[in-house]
C-alpha cells in the first residue's frame, strides 16, 4: 500500500497527523484518503478544484508529481508519498 | 477589545485594570487579513492567508481565546475569472454580519471578485450568482493583486435586504434585494488611471463606509480622492482637500450618527504611499468634506513610514483606532484630536477592528 507522509508544519493544524497507508492508485485518490482520515486535510493540500496549491509539493518517491492540476499521477503499491511545503519567502 | 489582523497572525488587545493592557496573539506566523466581531452573536470571524495552506476562515465563541476552523468557501467547478482562467478562492477581504433579522447571515467578499453568503452561521456558503453573472464582470481587474476583490460590504441598517460592495476594481455595486440582482453606482466617481476616467465600471474605491444614523450618506476613499454621496450612491461627488493632506489614501471611517462628520487617514499620493513629508496625519471633516482638520497632535511628526491599509482604521462612537504597516498601533478617544500610542513593534497591521 501507498504510504503518505507530511510536512511537520501541517501537524500544527491537524495535531497527531504522522504517516498514512492508502490503498490510492493516484495520488489525487491519496489525498481524498488523507482527507477522510483528517477532515479538512485535503483543502491544506488542494484548492476546491483539486489543482494542487501553488506553495505545495507532493513527491511520488523522488519524483515531484507532473500533474499538478489534477494530481493523476499514479501510484505503485510501494510508494513513498511526501507532502511537503514549498520554500517561500519571510 | 480589539482585533488586530496582521501579517504575524490575529492580536486581540484588551484593558486591564490600573491602565494596562492585554495583548493575546492567536495564529502566531499566519498571515490575517480580517477579523470581525458579530455584533447579533458575538462570534469572532478571523480570516486567514497562509502562505502555503491556502484561505481558511475560523472563529471563536469565547472572546478570542480559541478558535475552531470552519469551511472555508469554494468557487464552483467550472467558473473562470476570465476565459481560460479558472476561479478559486484566492483570499477573504470582506466579512460582514447580516442585518438583526437574518439570523445566521454572514457576507463574504474575496479575490478573484466573488461575494458569498452564508445563512447558517459560515457553516455553508454559497455564491452569489447575481453578483457573480453581472455582465461587467469578466471587465473586473485587480488593483494591487492580479485579480479583483471585494473588499467593502455594508448592510443598510432600515432594510437588511439592501446591500453595498466596493470592489478593486470595478466600483461600488448595490442589490436591493438581497443580493439577487446589482447595479453599477459609481457616477461621479473619476478613474484616472482608466481611458475613460467617467467608466461605469473600472472604479478603484478602496474602502466605503456610511452613515448609521442616515445610511443615505455615503463615503468612499478612492484610489483617485475622497468621495462623498448623499442620495445612496446613486451619485458621488469628490469632497478631498485642495491642496491639503486629505485626498489619497485606504481608510475611511463614516460617523455613526453623524452624517457630516467622516476620518481618514492620508498618504502621498500613489506612487510613494508613506506619510505626506514624513508625518503622520488623521484628517476629519465635520462639514461634509467642505474642510478638513489635520489632526496630528501625538501621532509621529518626523520620519514616520506608517502607511494604513483600508481595513485598518476603526471607530465607534467618537473612539478610533488605526494601525500601519510599521506595526504601531494608535488611539483616539475624542474623535481623533488627541492620540495616545497603543503598541508598536507588532507586525504589519492590515486590520483594526472594535470587538
Amino acid at each position: 500500500m501507498p504510504t503518505v507522509g507530511f510536512t511537520a508544519n501541517l501537524t500544527r493544524f491537524f495535531p497527531g497527523l504522522g504517516d498514512l497507508e492508502v490503498g490510492s492508485a493516484t495520488v489525487a485518490e491519496a489525498v481524498r484518503a488523507c482527507d477522510a482520515a483528517h477532515p479538512g486535510l485535503g483543502a491544506y493540500i488542494v484548492d476546491e478544484h483539486g489543482a494542487l496549491r501553488k506553495h505545495v509539493n507532493i513527491f511520488v518517491d523522488d519524483e515531484m508529481v507532473v500533474d499538478r492540476t489534477t494530481l493523476s499521477d499514479p501510484l505503485a503499491p510501494g510508494a513513498r508519498v511526501m507532502v511537503i511545503q514549498a520554500l517561500s519567502g519571510g | 477589545m480589539l482585533l488586530l489582523g496582521t501579517r504575524k497572525g490575529l492580536f486581540a488587545i484588551e484593558r486591564t485594570g490600573a491602565g494596562g493592557r492585554r495583548i493575546q496573539p492567536n495564529f502566531l506566523g499566519i498571515p490575517v487579513p480580517l477579523a470581525i466581531r458579530d455584533p447579533r452573536d458575538g462570534t469572532i470571524w478571523a480570516a486567514l492567508e497562509h502562505g502555503h495552506w491556502g484561505p481558511k476562515l475560523h472563529k471563536s465563541t469565547d472572546d478570542a481565546v480559541t478558535f475552531e476552523e470552519v469551511g472555508a468557501p469554494a468557487y464552483p467547478e467550472g467558473e473562470e475569472v476570465k476565459d481560460g482562467v479558472p476561479a478559486k478562492l484566492e483570499n477573504i477581504w470582506a466579512l460582514a454580519a447580516g442585518g438583526d433579522d437574518q439570523p445566521g447571515r454572514l457576507w463574504m467578499g474575496t479575490n478573484p471578485g466573488g461575494l458569498f453568503r452564508s445563512d447558517d452561521h459560515g457553516q455553508s456558503w454559497s455564491l452569489v450568482r447575481g453578483l457573480w453573472d453581472h455582465p461587467s464582470r469578466k471587465g473586473w481587474f485587480g488593483g494591487g493583486r492580479d485579480t479583483a476583490g471585494i473588499h467593502s460590504i455594508l448592510v443598510d441598517p432600515r432594510d437588511s435586504t439592501h446591500i453595498f460592495v466596493g470592489i478593486s476594481c470595478a466600483g461600488v455595486f448595490e442589490s436591493r434585494d438581497d443580493g439577487a440582482t446589482w447595479a453599477p453606482r459609481n457616477k461621479g466617481l473619476r478613474a484616472d488611471f482608466l481611458p475613460d476616467p467617467a467608466s461605469e465600471v473600472g472604479q478603484d474605491p478602496h474602502l466605503i463606509d456610511l452613515c448609521t444614523a442616515d445610511p443615505t450618506v455615503m463615503w468612499q476613499q478612492n484610489h483617485c480622492g475622497i468621495f462623498r454621496s448623499t442620495d445612496g450612491a446613486d451619485s458621488w461627488y469628490e469632497v478631498g482637500e485642495e491642496g491639503g493632506p486629505a485626498n489619497f489614501g485606504f481608510a475611511i471611517a463614516a460617523h455613526e450618527m453623524r452624517p457630516d462628520w467622516a476620518w481618514v487617514v492620508p498618504a502621498q499620493s500613489d506612487d510613494t504611499r508613506i506619510p505626506i513629508a514624513g508625518s503622520l496625519v488623521v484628517c476629519r471633516t465635520e462639514d461634509g468634506g467642505r474642510s478638513w482638520q489635520t489632526l496630528r497632535r501625538g501621532l509621529p511628526q518626523d520620519h514616520a513610514y506608517d502607511l494604513v491599509y483600508r481595513h485598518a482604521l476603526a471607530l465607534r462612537g467618537e473612539t478610533l483606532a488605526f494601525g500601519s504597516t510599521t506595526g504601531n498601533l494608535y488611539l483616539s478617544q475624542d474623535g481623533g484630536d488627541y492620540w495616545e500610542t497603543v503598541a508598536t513593534n507588532l507586525p504589519p497591521i492590515y486590520s483594526v477592528r472594535f470587538a
